[in-house]
């Protein structure tokens, strides 16, 4: 076992110990961010890895989010098949959205994924009558089970929301050190280069796309699922915006890294959300600041300074 | 005919706002994300500059015509020397910089202004009545219906917005400052070899772009009111002028703008808001995808 399958394992396992130290109210916290941060890492296959910076990621959070609730709420599925068809939802989403946005490169790609994800946050608010719109819906806690579990407890659920997000962490592990995921990173670094050695660059990129949008939309389902509610905040700009700056806070193209920025800025706007209301103004220095002293990110300086073979 | 004389209205406003984007992006090759903060921050200034002064509204509305274009401009162009020219002007970095910017000024406008959406009194607003013609018992008629009238305020924004692309026009192509930015548009590198300070020039059309959006707010705020999230709207419609219109080009973005401005106000007579806003942004991106050199574009962007 390498280094760095250990350290990834290890991560886990101090998640899995944490458990049973943190109080409720942390407990919690930690749930949700584990949640939001196989969402960062879904976002991280496509920046980090490939170097495809979407403006526009919350429709496929916002596609399993959907794609789970929407059947649980008006068809009475199980919590099962509804997972599946959110993470189908995502992935089919990406698909499409793939094939057509990766005609574009550089800040024409930032522009249309911002713009298919805004014409889905519309859409989310169009279909009111079964979305509710803003003010969205509950899913029923006797909806929340799922293989005889009751996913609404705050043990099973930090349980729950571990198991997603060490799956996520493993699979994004597996794929960077796959031909595949070696192949999205040789994309970033220089695509020209890339092509000329005889790689299809459009359907590697195209597979990035749908991976990202698949993992993306699990950690949509999974946040449904988890928390019992769904409502087209999740869909606006301000959830594309979070994942960059997770990722880039942790580092992008590390493994560990969206973990890292979630945790960060989620206690930094919970601590700010009590000072003021202005709070994302927070989230405004963080980006500003990051740009102009840290474009690697934490765990990008970590591998910079401390271990180069950091995945 | 109403709905046309409000999407004029709309259209001269975003004309305004989008030349300033437009603008940047021309010469500068970057895509400001806060231009909708700097739209906001004039209508804010607009409102704290008549309030503060008092009197006869008109000039409280003057002063603020000029202060609320230069103060926003200042501060872009400070933006611009302390952020974006360490970075480099690099185009993805600078998008996630401008994000970043736009939660600043936002929140901060937040926490001083305050969440409320405040009016300014128009300098003038006499109401007109608009003629209508129709086919008569005595042939063609001219009448004046009920319920078909416009303010003269309307009209006059309509006149100062073509005044201001004008003016823009004749500064972009026949002044010096005018040649030295095309020049930097052309090739960054050839211009700062023939001893242009490219880096003043990028400083002074990031806030003459800003100031733009400012103008366009002021001149709006007395028929909306000024509001901390009002950015958002006018950002997005930009965008989609400046693709439309094609990334840079100036005459394509007063075109699209009118196009824009026109059948937003239509379509929303037609349609729900919502629609049509999600009908927009799909045919955006599609442009974007088929045709990345705008629809009045030759060159590619």
């Amino acid at each position: 076992m390498s280094r760095a399958v250990a350290l990834h394992l290890g991560l886990i396992a101090a998640l899995f110990a944490a458990q049973f130290v943190l109080p409720t109210y942390h407990q919690g916290n930690v749930a949700r961010i584990m949640v939001l941060a196989t969402y960062a890492i879904g976002y991280n296959v496509l920046f980090g890895y490939t170097g495809l910076l979407s403006l526009g990621h919350a429709m496929f959070f916002a596609a399993g989010l959907y794609g789970l609730a929407l059947p649980i709420q008006h068809l009475g599925w199980g919590a099962g098949p509804a997972l599946l068809s959110g993470v189908a939802a995502g992935a089919l989403l990406a698909l499409v959205v793939g094939l057509l946005a990766l005609r574009t490169i550089g800040v024409a790609f930032m522009i249309v994924t911002l713009m298919f994800s805004q014409a889905f946050y519309l859409s989310v608010l169009l279909a009111g009558t079964w979305t509710r719109g803003d003010e969205g819906f509950v899913i029923p806690a006797a909806k929340q089970v799922l293989f005889g579990i009751d996913l609404a407890t705050p043990t099973t659920r930090y349980f729950a929301a571990l198991a997603l997000f060490s799956l996520a962490l493993l699979a994004t592990l597996a794929l960077v050190r796959h031909p595949f995921g070696k192949t999205l990173i040789a994309i970033r670094e220089n695509e020209e280069r890339a092509r000329m050695l005889g790689y299809d660059t459009f359907r590697h990129k195209l597979g990035a796309v749908v991976i990202s949008g698949a993992i993306s939309a699990g950690a949509g389902a999974g946040f449904a699922l988890l928390f019992g509610y769904a409502g087209a905040t999740f869909a606006s700009v301000q959830y594309s915006i979070f994942p960059l700056l997770w990722v880039l806070l942790g580092g992008a193209g590390t493994v560990i890294g969206p973990l890292i920025g979630t945790l960060f800025i989620f206690y930094l706007i919970d601590y700010a959300s009590g000072l003021t209301d202005a709070y994302m103004a927070v989230v405004g220095v963080v980006l500003v600041a990051l740009t102009l002293f840290a474009p690697q990110g934490i765990a990008g300086e970590l591998r910079r300074r401390v271990w180069k073979g950091l995945p | 005919m109403l709905a046309a004389l409000e999407g004029a209205v709309t259209a001269a406003v975003l004309a305004l706002t989008a030349i300033g984007l437009s603008l940047v992006f021309g010469v500068m090759r970057v895509v400001n994300v806060a231009h909708g903060e700097f739209y906001m921050l004039g209508a804010v200034i607009a409102w704290s500059v008549a309030t503060s002064l008092g009197g006869h509204p008109a000039i409280g509305f003057a002063a603020a015509l000029v202060i609320a274009p230069v103060v926003v401009g200042l501060l872009a162009a400070a933006a611009d020397m302390t952020i974006l020219k360490r970075i480099n002007y690099d185009p993805e970095r600078t998008i996630v910089a401008t994000i970043g910017l736009l939660y600043i000024i936002q929140q901060v406008t937040l926490m001083t202004y305050g969440p409320e959406a405040r009016p300014v009194e128009p300098p003038f607003n006499h109401r007109l009545a608009l003629p209508w013609v129709e086919w008569g018992e005595q042939g063609l008629a001219l009448y004046w219906p009920w319920g078909l009238s416009t303010t003269s305020y309307k009209l006059a924004v309509i006149g100062a917005a073509i005044v201001v692309l004008l003016g823009v026009w004749v500064m972009m192509t026949r002044t010096k400052i005018g040649l030295i930015m095309r020049a930097t548009q052309l090739d960054r590198d050839m211009a700062q070899a023939f001893g242009i300070p490219v880096e003043r020039v990028y400083a002074i059309v990031f806030g003459i772009g800003a100031g733009l959006a400012a103008l366009g707010a002021v001149l709006i705020v007395p028929i909306q009111q000024a509001y901390y999230l009002m950015g958002a709207d006018p950002l997005l419609l930009s965008f989609i002028v400046v693709i439309i219109g094609g990334l840079g080009s100036l005459p394509g973005t007063v075109l699209a703008a009118l196009l824009i401005g026109m059948s937003d106000g239509i379509i929303s007579v037609f349609f729900s808001p919502t629609l049509a806003k999600i009908l927009a942004t799909l045919l955006v991106a599609l442009v974007l995808v088929f045709r990345p050199q705008g629809l009045f574009g030759t060159r590619a962007a």
